[in-house]
């Protein structure tokens, strides 16, 4: 492949761009739901140090959609199901980081080995294999769109209904549950509300790439803030712009939509971090 | 009697079993309203299980506890307020001094996070008793060990709690911010009459505010002032060794008692 090649496989749709925005618009919708939810969540993520369990609950929301496509059934529903079920099991049995970390590093593998066999049994497109683990610009159909949206809504709904507590548990369970915090109840409403984001993002990024959906945005915001407002939303412009922004500029292209969003997430990222380098630097001279 | 009169906390003939071996039993304990009982005993002793047992997040083998004139159910309670011990927070912890005190008066609270009325003014005159203002706004991952003790502190006073329990409040503290939370605690229960329940493996650092001592070890207690509890005979008596209390300047030095109740029951063990 030559240079010329390359640029036309990432960009060379340009000229045709509006009518190709057309055909993916539902696409761009549920990535900008993602991008926000996503980020936002990914604030307790970081809090809570549980960027492995998101990354141990795609794997298996990945076996479920393959799971789905297997056998014909509704792939967002499949990865709905793999999802909730991850979460409910670790966030059942790894009260403990080290427990967590352990049940994950065990259900991964399980879960990715279970995806890869139901993919190699399936006889349709190929496209569709590999849109599960790098994702797809036009997975997204409209029967599936509302239910994307649908979920967005109910995990903002969730996080803004339980923000207080969950802030609490996240810095300090002990003293949480002393105030009479139901910390196992919000520990494992947080752990399926995190399931249903990963199911969405499995289907617009693709199931290895999560994290730069859920984490990303969130450590890029925690580099340059620590107010609670300021972080959250910062999270969720973050993730909303790397959604978003990778979704359009990979239509112009003929690649994976993944490398795009992961790009635009990790630049920002490194912005953030300069920006934080700085002001640690002026901050201690100061003082 | 209405709750706001009663004993800060009543203990009944408590017990706590351990894998069939009992840590204490037929424990009595009325904390007065303003009084200050450290918690002394070698680890493993059950003391943080007996503060669990007081929030409702433990159970005890056997016995009655009574918080605030109420029986303890259920698990956490407002009405009291809980130190644990430091911990350093992460660096990048996203959330300012402010932030950790308020949820002291709001963190329990479910549905939409909008700050009512009032909560503000609550929220800077505890940080000013902490002596935080100068760094209520700044990240607290970015606080000294100490700075951050002092905010959990205010934290657990934010509902002016009649009765306050504190878990090993002053360990890895430097010595001005042990005074320093040693001093919020006290004043508090001055204002509040608050009676308040310490666990701490250093006496010294509270021992002139002290009223009376709860000490815990070898299968036994023993209740009652500084002066009758921390004896060189009294402490051999309860580990069933040879224990020296003794003065060093104006510090006193426990020598001899084993670090944890391990070695010494799993000699009972055998025996049994």
């Amino acid at each position: 492949m030559t240079w010329p090649d390359i640029g036309n496989a990432m960009f060379g749709g340009a000229a045709d761009y509006g009518e190709i925005l057309a055909l993916v618009s539902n696409s761009v919708w549920a990535g900008a739901v993602l991008g926000l939810v996503g980020g936002l969540i990914g604030v307790f993520v970081m809090q809570r140090d549980m960027a492995f369990a998101v990354h141990g609950i795609s794997e298996l929301s990945f076996a479920g959609a393959a799971a789905a496509l297997l056998v014909g059934a509704d792939v967002v529903t499949g990865s709905i199901v793999g999802s909730l079920l991850a979460a409910g099991i670790i966030g059942w049995l790894g009260s403990r980081a080290r427990e967590r970390n352990s049940i994950i590093g065990v259900l991964m593998p399980f879960g990715l080995g279970l995806g890869i066999l139901f993919l190699s049994l399936y006889q349709g497109r190929s496209a569709n294999r590999f849109g599960l683990l790098t994702g797809q610009i036009v997975t997204v159909q409209n029967s599936q769109l509302g239910w994307l949206i649908l979920i967005g809504v109910i995990v903002l709904a969730g996080l803004l209904l339980m923000w207080r507590p969950l802030r609490f548990d996240s810095l300090d369970p002990q003293a949480a549950a002393a105030r009479g915090v139901p910390v196992r109840a919000v520990s494992l409403a947080f752990m399926l509300l995190l399931g249903l984001v990963v199911a969405v993002a499995v289907h617009i990024i693709g199931a290895l790439l999560v994290l730069a959906l859920v984490v990303t945005p969130a450590a890029a915001a925690m580099r340059v803030s620590a107010g609670p407002v300021a972080v959250p939303v910062l999270a969720a412009v973050f993730g909303f712009a790397s959604a978003v922004g990778g979704i359009l500029l990979a239509v112009m292209g003929e690649l994976p939509v993944s490398p795009y969003i992961t790009t635009i997430s990790f630049a920002i990222y490194l912005v953030c971090r300069a920006i934080g380098a700085g002001r640690d630097r002026v901050t201690r001279s100061a003082a | 009697m209405s709750p706001q009169l009663a004993q800060p906390l009543v203990i009944e003939q408590a017990g706590l079993q351990r894998r069939a071996r009992v840590l204490w039993s037929g424990l009595d304990l009325a904390l007065h309203p303003g009084e200050l009982i450290a918690v002394l005993g070698p680890s493993g002793s059950g003391k943080t299980t007996l503060l669990r047992a007081i929030l409702g997040l433990d159970r005890l083998s056997e016995g009655r506890i009574t918080v605030l004139g109420e029986p303890v159910r259920g698990t956490g309670n407002r009405r009291v307020g809980y130190i644990p011990q430091q911990r350093p927070l992460p660096r990048d912890t996203a959330m300012r001094a402010r932030d950790l005190v308020r949820l002291g008066v709001d963190g329990h609270r479910f549905g939409l996070p909008i700050p009512r009325r009032g909560e503000r003014a609550r929220v800077d005159a505890l940080l000013a008793d902490a002596g935080a203002t100068e760094f209520a706004d700044r990240p607290v991952g970015l606080l000294s060990g100490g700075e951050q003790q002092r905010l959990r502190v205010a934290q657990a006073l934010a509902d002016r709690p009649r009765l306050l329990l504190c878990d090993e409040p002053l360990t890895s503290l430097d010595l001005a911010n042990q005074e320093a939370v040693v001093r919020m605690i006290d004043r508090h229960r001055r204002e509040h009459d608050a009676g308040v329940l310490l666990v701490t493996h250093d006496i010294n650092p509270v021992l002139e505010r002290v009223d009376r001592i709860l000490y815990l070890a070898g299968g036994r207690f023993s209740l009652g002032t500084p002066g009758d509890v921390l004896r060189s005979d009294v402490l051999s008596g309860l580990y069933g060794a040879d224990v020296f209390v003794t003065r060093a300047g104006n510090r006193l030095v426990v020598v001899g008692a084993p670090d944890a109740e391990e070695a010494h029951h799993h000699h009972e063990d055998e025996s049994a």
